[in-house]
């Protein structure tokens, strides 16, 4: 039983705005670290500041540092945790598979492949650009996903075609950097196909805000759409809904989520899947509320990644893809060991 | 109230599941859909329920053609209780019974305090308002039947559709579930596989034999020995029930 289920609707509000006042300080905290430390408060009050609140005189260079480097990188942070459980959650409801997410299904590489293919055989290579590339790999990759697992799409066969589409992905991406780029390209691909945050700005923000509010707002529409695919699609089909354009409507929707994340801070893993499923304990399987406790929770979680792996090895950066992966891999094997268990 | 088929086919690939089944179910009647292992009741109901296009013929719902409704639409008029519902998801009977109220809802319409009542009259019936807190990994075979009977009920369906929800219930369930079924205010149909259950509680009954509609009618004109010799292979006896009037079936099985 959930947590929630016990719980009034009050300790659920209250709950909601610990974790948004934990998600604002910890990009607080964020915004603070680096070769030039800055506190919290000097932090708040160049927000507050910015936006005619306050007067309070601060240092020319923190406030530049502040708004043109980590505040934007901060919150792509945030809204990339976001979008990436939101993703998780959507696709575990609709496969009605435990292990589904974007990273494990293949959809983060195909999206990669896209925008490596963007990035290196010259489209132009802006963000939209990008992120373009990126939702034609992903929807590649989904399509791939979806013929191969065929018409029984059993929980295993979804999974091992996920393998498939990130084996095949992974080597395209490989192929084309090897072909097309030279040595310095082709290392920063690589660490950017990692995870990284670096180089991120105001454009992107922007963007990955609008796709995340749109996103949320399409899967919230459908929140119990999505609870009457429970019992499955016959159930679900049985209970009134079309089954066929919400599957469409909701895996689109995830694809371009997961595309535009993907192209501007690489394939993160693990946190589609790690964070629905605390999400669910917290709240409880209604997506009515899962869906915002999950993207609240992603936020949280994808910002304090990043503060670890900053601080981890400091001054050097380790890539974010392996802190979510840290995290998550014990993660998933609990979920196949309870699995086994179970049957 | 009523349904109907003419002609009605449905085949998985090139395997025909089913074929040639016309039927009039009248409003208010308790109909039983009986026959052996993979003689095609499940896929029969399914297709009456609209959860797959039929290959052949046509199902009408209350005189409407059912493939030119809406999904919503049906779901309002047909519920459905299938034989195996099952989830990874820990959700609790309530949120089961919750379910039954999606037909009648909008993207964004809200849930109302009508919407509850509903929902607990139906848990109510089912005999499952106690569990109502219960996760479903927990619940027992019957109690999940059970549990997925109220969510039928919380549909407020005009129709029942039943496919062997009598599986996994002790016998005093088996007999209040098939109770309550035909007395409520609904067309239901019902696949069985307990032939005397089918003789009390159903006013007529179906029988397929692999595919083919082999009879139909009233159970005393339907159950002879002849008829569950050659459906179901084996030999029984069967005379008026002293208690209902209803026939009976003794299987005569070899000497212990």
């Amino acid at each position: 039983m959930s947590l929630a289920s016990a719980g009034r609707p009050s300790v659920l509000a209250l709950s909601a705005l610990a974790v948004l006042a934990a998600l604002l300080l910890a990009i607080a905290l964020a915004v603070g670290i680096g070769e030039m430390p800055i506190s919290p408060l000097t932090t708040l009050q160049a927000v507050t500041n910015r936006i005619g609140l306050t007067e309070v005189p601060l240092k020319r260079i923190e406030e530049a540092v502040i708004w043109d480097y980590r505040l934007s990188r901060a919150l792509v942070a945030a809204l990339c945790g976001a979008g990436l459980a939101l993703s998780g959650a959507i696709l575990q409801s609709l496969l009605r598979n435990p292990l589904a997410e974007p990273y494990v299904l293949g959809i983060s590489a195909g999206a990669s492949t896209g925008a490596v293919m963007v990035m290196l055989l010259g489209f132009g290579a802006g963000t939209f650009s990008l992120s373009v590339g990126a939702f034609g790999g992903a929807l590649a990759a989904f399509l791939f996903v979806v013929l191969l697992a065929g018409n029984r799409q059993t929980a295993d066969r979804t999974i091992l075609a996920g393998v498939a589409a990130s084996q095949l992905f992974n080597a395209l991406t490989s192929w084309i950097v090897s072909t097309s780029a030279n040595a310095e390209q082709a290392r920063s691909v690589m660490f950017w196909l990692l995870g990284s945050f670096s180089g991120v700005r105001w454009p992107d923000a922007a963007l990955a805000a609008v796709v995340l509010a749109a996103g949320l707002l399409v899967c919230l529409a459908h929140a119990r759409a999505l609870d009457a695919f429970t019992f499955g699609e016959d159930a679900a089909r049985a209970l009134g809904i079309d089954v066929r354009r919400v599957r469409v409507v909701l895996l689109v929707t995830t694809a371009l989520m997961t595309a535009t994340m993907v192209s501007m801070v690489g394939a993160i893993g693990f946190v589609g899947l790690v964070i629905p499923h605390a999400a669910r304990f917290l709240v409880g399987p209604g997506h009515a509320r899962l869906l915002p406790a999950t993207a609240l929770t992603g936020a949280l979680f994808m910002v304090l990644a990043d503060i670890v792996s900053r601080l981890i090895i400091a001054p050097q950066i380790l890539p974010i893809g392996v802190v979510t992966a840290l995290v998550g891999v014990p993660f998933f094997s609990v979920i196949l060991y309870r699995a086994r268990a179970a049957s | 109230m009523t349904i109907e088929t003419h002609g009605l086919g449905w085949s998985a690939g090139r395997k025909t599941i089913f074929q040639g089944v016309s039927l009039r179910i009248m409003a208010g009647e308790t109909f039983g859909l009986l026959g052996p292992n993979g003689s095609g009741k499940s896929s029969l109901l399914r297709v009456i329920a609209g959860l797959r296009p039929a290959s052949a013929g046509r199902v009408a719902l209350d005189g409407e053609d059912l493939s030119r409704q809406p999904a919503r639409h049906i779901a309002r008029k047909v519920a459905v209780v299938d034989q195996h519902a099952t989830t990874e998801t820990a959700i609790t009977v309530n949120e089961v019974v919750r379910l039954g109220r999606t037909p009648h809802h909008g993207l964004l319409s809200p849930w109302t305090a009508a919407d509850d009542r509903i929902v607990a009259a139906a848990m109510e019936r089912a005999d499952v308002a106690h569990l109502k807190d219960r996760p479903w990994q927990i619940l027992s075979g019957g109690e999940r039947q059970r549990a997925q009977l109220a969510r039928a009920l919380a549909q407020q369906p005009t129709h029942l559709i039943l496919d062997e929800p009598t599986n996994h219930l002790d016998i005093q369930h088996q007999i209040e579930i098939l109770d309550l079924v035909s007395t409520l205010p609904v067309t239901s149909v019902i696949a069985l596989h307990d032939l005397n259950l089918a003789a009390r509680f159903c006013d007529r009954i179906g029988v397929l034999q692999a595919g083919r509609l082999v009879a139909c009618g009233p159970p005393a004109e339907v159950l002879t020995e002849a008829l569950i010799a050659s459906v179901f292979g084996t030999a029984a006896q069967v005379a008026p029930s002293p208690h209902h009037g209803r026939p009976h079936v003794q299987y005569l099985m070899p000497e212990a």
